[in-house]
């Protein structure tokens, strides 16, 4: 993982750069779902962190994603905060929850883990439905104009939008690509590959896998607080296990532990779910089929396919 | 328990336990050790196998825990303190079954135990730790694509680079070919004073090469502590062991 850096680097600010002119060429409506895909990449990568990284199979990430959405749309709603304390106070909720849900799952490992976290989201589910006549329930609520504006730009237009959800999830990407290339993403890795030696060359798995579980927190929360904003919507059904199964399925799909994985699988998930659903009504048939193929020819996903045959130094 | 010590310690011994006891069930594995180690020694740990070695080292290092005892390290109660803590204090383990990180590459490797220590120079430590094992100019190998051997020096370039105040090396030349046997010697010797060496080891031919002192453990306890010439002359530890 060292060396490469100019490498990694260019290709990542090249990708970000594509992405920005794509609101010339696309036309509203799909400049809009790439909007919805760049934002659902970030809660990806944050995935893809805990998962990819340091090898914290979590079934609970729709915890993180939701408790972002209401950190960010509850003062909203309740004392017409605007977008960026909203932004802020959805990235702060999504950490805090992920390090709180740390402190007690982490205490478990591989298929506990799963469960625990599993049953830590649906706990959490369970409680926004418990408080729906604040939380909107499984109705949700809409957010005001007033919180989706940020320095006289209204955020529920196409523009702003596509801008706001580009800067997020570059500096999303950005962030992580140097966080993987650093030191802590060395040692994120090491636990994921082997944690016992890991202990023996002088790391606390226990507080290195809490800080990852966190980040990944950070980035659900900030992916939560992005939608609440750009789209107006928060509801409990983003605290469902489908929204904890989905960023797995963008990791896997994208390649688990490369930094533009996320942001691919996002994509061509995105797609596929769009076009199976023009085609028949068990869309999900075809989206499992996708899977099966996936798993049984590229395990490893596709970046992390082509990183294994082509391209070793991506990172 | 002939325990002639040619060096009388003058100062607070590096390892000193006393009472360490670890049972399995009815296997008295480690059974009321009373062990001292002193500062820039290589000390052999020698013994039949299932005579506790392995795990008393286990508990040094703090891979497990002991039911009863006290373990020192420089005076400092160390008993209760989990593994990762005591790498931290000084105290570096390699594993008997080479335990490197197989995907990731020989840089990546090392650079995880220097950057243990803190981040200044990590670059440059890495290299110096792999230049001393001979391991330089692999660098970005994979680790599983090397030769056994290779990943033997590996697993001790990742012991070094922690820049330990206890080396404990539990059969560092099983599986070694003569030729790197005799290069990890001169490497060893090269590490004391600075590092104190604990070295559990089969090949009787390193042990008395290599070892200041020895000590022998059967059924758990300690059988004799001494020189090599000491063990060799001593007779239940001839019986018990040596074979004569």
């Amino acid at each position: 993982m060292n060396g490469g850096g100019v490498k990694h680097w260019t290709l990542h600010l090249a990708l970000i750069a594509v992405l920005f002119s794509a609101q010339f060429w696309l036309s509203p409506y799909h400049a809009t779902n790439l909007a919805r895909i760049m934002i659902l990449a970030v809660f990806a990568m944050g995935y893809n962190l805990a998962f990819g990284y340091t090898g914290l199979l979590s079934l609970g990430h729709a915890l993180f994603l939701a408790a972002g959405m209401y950190a960010a749309g509850l003062p909203a709603q309740l004392w017409g905060w605007t977008a960026g304390p909203v932004f802020i106070a959805g990235i702060a909720g999504g950490g805090l929850i992920a390090a709180a849900l740390g402190l007690l799952a982490l205490r478990t490992a591989g298929v506990s883990f799963m469960i625990v976290t599993l049953m830590f989201a649906q706990a959490g589910f369970l409680t926004l439905l418990y408080f729906a006549p604040v939380t909107g329930g499984d109705d949700g609520f809409a957010v005001a104009a007033s919180s989706r504006t940020l320095m006289g730009f209204d955020l529920s237009t196409d523009t702003p939008r596509f801008l706001a959800a580009l800067v997020i999830f570059g500096t999303g990407l950005l962030l992580s690509l140097a966080l993987v290339r650093s030191a802590f993403g060395r040692t994120m890795v090491a636990m994921r590959e082997n944690e016992e030696r890991s202990r023996m060359l002088g790391y606390n798995p226990f507080s290195v896998k809490l800080a990852a579980l966190t980040i990944s927190g950070l980035y659900a929360g900030a992916a939560g607080a992005a939608y609440a904003i750009l789209f107006g919507y928060v509801g409990a059904s983003f605290a469902t296990i489908q929204y904890s199964i989905l960023p797995m399925l963008y990791v896997l799909l994208g390649g688990a532990g490369t930094t533009l994985g996320p942001l691919l699988g996002a994509a061509l998930m995105f797609v596929l779910i769009e076009a199976a659903t023009g085609l028949t009504t068990a869309h999900q048939f075809i989206v499992g089929a996708a899977l099966v193929t996936l798993v049984l020819f590229a395990p490893k996903g596709i970046l992390g396919t082509v990183r294994e045959r082509w391209v070793r130094w991506l990172p | 328990m002939a325990a002639l010590n040619p060096t009388p310690p003058l100062r607070t011994p590096l390892i000193q336990t006393s009472g360490l006891t670890l049972h399995f069930g009815g296997l008295k594995a480690v059974d009321g050790v009373d062990f001292t180690l002193h500062a820039g020694e290589i000390h052999a740990l020698i013994g039949p196998n299932g005579a506790g070695k392995t795990t008393f080292v286990s508990l040094l290092s703090g891979r497990r825990l002991p039911q009863s005892g006290t373990i020192r390290l420089a005076g400092e109660d160390i008993t209760r303190l989990p593994a990762h803590a005591r790498v931290r204090k000084g105290i570096a383990y390699t594993f008997q079954i080479t335990s490197v990180f197989p995907r990731l590459t020989v840089f990546d490797n090392v650079a995880l135990a220097v950057q243990s220590q803190g981040t200044a120079d990590l670059t440059a430590k890495t290299h110096a730790a792999l230049a001393r094992v001979g391991l330089d100019g692999l660098e970005e190998q994979e680790a599983q694509t090397l030769s056994y051997g290779h990943q033997r020096l590996l697993e001790l370039a990742m012991g070094l680079a922690l820049n330990p105040r206890l080396l404990i090396l539990d059969e560092p030349t099983q599986g070694l070919a003569a030729s790197e046997i005799e290069g990890f010697k001169t490497l060893i010797r090269s590490l004391v004073p600075q590092t104190t060496v604990l070295l559990i080891e089969h090949n009787m031919e390193v042990v008395m090469d290599l070892a200041t002192r020895i000590t022998v453990l059967t059924f758990g306890r300690v059988l004799a502590t001494g020189t090599a010439a000491e063990i060799r002359a001593n007779p239940a530890v001839q019986e018990a062991y040596l074979g004569a």
